[in-house]
């Protein structure tokens, strides 16, 4: 008997040492860090969705969620380094700083920041998707669906990629229907179910029958359905909470880029980049056309969404003006990435000012 | 935009609808707090309340037990701080905020299998009334029994607290635990049944937002309803009546600054935004400013520990 125990406990050992060399050996460990709960449904969700297609295609993963952006992620994100992760994934605005300043330290690391723009270091690369493509087919659905030509947008916070969305959301949306009014609240949160609720009741008690939405959670769409009015779905398909109200849902398709990034490190070809992917590359997806949309609308759509694909349409293509009506995009061109990136003025047609 | 009355029903109806787990957690905290233990775990006890309403109703497919199951929840969670403040004589604001910790942590690990499922549809009472009276039509009819609940809870916590027998014991026990003792009075068990109330009131809060306000469950869902609700009774001065006034105003100026940002009025909305806790605070002060009531109706002996041979 003790023999037996002696033995077993040998082998697990030496099967136990076996693994772990195995691991440092060959396999890449990959590691996520979060802003926001796992259990968010929204972009922390979706983050772990394209966590889980890194695990699916055979890495190992670890991820931590909840980190604050602050002295905390520094720490975070060196004991991740220190612990035999070979990419870093940091899938928050905030994490920009503390990103770069722990690559400095672990060269041979790789870090990848997602929506930052800050490389520092040759180990650290950005990614971000063109959400405002998604938009652009939200608002040409709206301008078409709404009978009351007012249309309800809950902001989350006033920073340029919430801007981008309401301007390119109401370029689309004044295209097909020169007479729609975006009337916007801002909410001050990304996710507070019960203050969304409320923002998207008040602006349909105000007479919206389509709601965009710019914040995480489903309370929106929830009570787009109670009152029988249309909502769009925002960061995961959001149907199945609002059947008669969600036409459709813009979705944050993390897992490809996520794989290919992996899968670069294993074989030794990763290098820094920059990627700023759409619906062409996947990175932004368009759910399923609800039937209520009638079906030329739903062709319209499905073309602008090959169009904004191949690069045909563009979603700011000028002639573009500001609120007071000074030219933004001249005739014939479209906006630049960079214009893109620090977009802190209104369209002309939105209402109100942004919050400073 | 057209202000007609219907406009204006509706909006108060929201007012009514998201003053309503404010209220409901106030109510019993403040039960809890006139037997004088101060329990800081309501944001814990109101999401443990909200996960394990939508955890039951999604498993069981049952609304009643749900709502029952989320104030057992509640009472369960709130056992933990009785007994560690009543039977080990822990510290009530450690022990308190501990428990909001561990609420927020245990609802995240049982919530992780029902995130993304969609909540089904509570039933509301008196739907085909609604439109028989302007104004008043969309306020009275139409909500759940929840909501009914809500509105009453304050005059009932008022009558019971001041015109019943056992009203009086709990208010004695939170004035003068000592004497109260003397007279024969199981301090520790008025004590025990009063954050076990809390906690059930607690429970029936987060229900309410996980099942009815807007049926999902998501982690930290409540988002801080449970400190607003703690701040509301102390400035209400432990009246049950002013609770209600407080909610009111909290819950209307919140959705009034959305009607007023969607109609476009330009005030930065960073103040629109604080507005609600300011004049909540203030108005609460200045209704409340008597200092010989307040001293009345504060349990003077909140928050302290009592050992019945001391």
């Amino acid at each position: 008997m003790h023999k037996f125990l002696i033995r077993s406990f040998v082998s697990s050992l030496v099967l136990l040492f076996t693994l772990t060399v195995a691991a440092v050996a060959k396999d890449v460990k990959a590691a996520f860090v979060y802003i926001g709960p796992t259990g968010d449904h929204g972009w922390t969700y979706q983050h772990d969705v394209g966590r889980k297609a890194v695990e699916a295609a055979g890495f190992k993963t670890t991820y931590v969620e909840g980190v604050p952006e602050s002295a905390d992620a520094e720490r975070v994100l060196r004991q991740l380094a220190n612990s035999g992760h070979d990419v870093i994934f940091t899938t928050s605005f905030g994490y920009m700083n503390p990103t770069n300043k722990v690559a400095k330290e672990f060269p041979n690391v790789k870090f990848e920041h997602a929506t930052g723009y800050k490389r520092e270091h040759p180990n650290v690369s950005t990614y971000a998707a063109r959400f405002y493509e998604g938009r652009t087919i939200l608002g040409t659905i709206a301008g078409t669906m709404t009978k009351s030509n007012v249309i309800g947008y809950v902001a989350s916070f006033p920073i340029p990629e919430v801007i981008r969305g309401i301007n390119s959301f109401t370029l689309a949306a004044q295209k097909v229907n020169p007479n729609i009014k975006t009337k916007i609240v801002w909410a001050f949160t990304w996710y507070d179910p019960g203050k969304e609720a409320e923002a998207a009741k008040a602006l349909i008690d105000q007479g919206a029958d389509v709601i965009a939405q710019h914040t995480d959670s489903t309370a929106i769409v929830q009570m787009a359905e109670k009152a029988g009015v249309y909502a769009f779905g925002q960061a995961s398909d959001m149907d199945k909470f609002a059947p008669k109200a969600v036409l459709t849902s813009v979705e944050n398709n993390w897992g490809p880029y996520y794989v290919d990034r992996v899968k670069a490190v294993a074989n030794g070809t990763w290098s820094q980049k920059d990627t700023w992917h759409g619906i062409g590359d996947g990175m932004v997806v368009i759910s399923d056309l609800d039937s209520q949309m009638p079906a030329d609308l739903r062709s319209k759509v499905k073309k602008l969404q090959a169009d904004l694909a191949s690069g045909k349409v563009h979603s700011f293509t000028g002639p573009i003006y500001d609120q007071k009506g000074n030219l933004m995009v001249a005739e014939g061109k479209t906006a630049d990435d960079g214009m893109l990136a620090g977009m802190m003025t209104y369209v002309k047609g939105v209402e109100g000012d942004i919050p400073k | 935009m057209i202000i007609d009355i219907n406009f204006i029903g509706l909006i108060i109806a929201s007012i009514m609808a998201s003053a309503v787990p404010l209220i409901l957690a106030s109510c019993g905290e403040l039960i809890t707090e006139r037997s004088g233990v101060l329990n800081l775990g309501v944001e814990g006890m109101m999401i443990i309340g909200a996960i394990s309403g939508f955890a039951l109703m999604t498993v069981t497919g049952s609304l009643i037990i749900a709502v029952f199951g989320a104030m057992l929840a509640g009472v369960l969670i709130s056992t933990i701080f009785a007994f560690l403040t009543q039977t080990l004589i822990t510290n009530h604001v450690a022990t308190g905020l501990a428990l909001t910790i561990f609420g927020i942590g245990i609802s995240a690990m049982i919530g992780k299998n029902f995130v993304g499922i969609p909540g089904k549809e509570f039933p509301v009472l008196f739907e085909g009334l609604k439109d028989t009276i302007p104004l008043l039509g969309p306020i009275l009819f139409g909500h759940s029994i929840v909501f009914y609940f809500a509105f009453a809870l304050p005059f009932i916590t008022s009558y019971f607290l001041k015109k019943t027998k056992i009203g009086l014991i709990v208010r004695a026990v939170g004035d003068s635990p000592e004497s109260a003792s003397n007279q024969g009075i199981n301090v520790k068990l008025v004590r025990y049944a009063c954050i076990l109330y809390g906690g059930a009131m607690s429970g029936l809060a987060g229900a309410y937002l996980s099942m009815i306000y807007t049926p999902q469950w998501i982690e930290n869902m409540t988002g801080g309803r449970g400190w607003i609700a703690l701040a509301l009774v102390v400035f209400s001065t432990w009246n049950p009546i002013k609770i209600l006034i407080g909610a009111m105003i909290f819950g209307g100026l919140t959705i009034i600054q959305f009607h007023m940002q969607a109609i476009g009025v330009r005030i930065p909305v960073q103040f629109l935004t604080a507005l609600p806790y300011i004049v909540t605070i203030i108005v609460l002060v200045v209704i409340s400013r008597d200092s010989r009531k307040i001293r009345l109706s504060t349990p003077s002996s909140l928050g302290k520990s009592f050992h019945k041979d001391n």
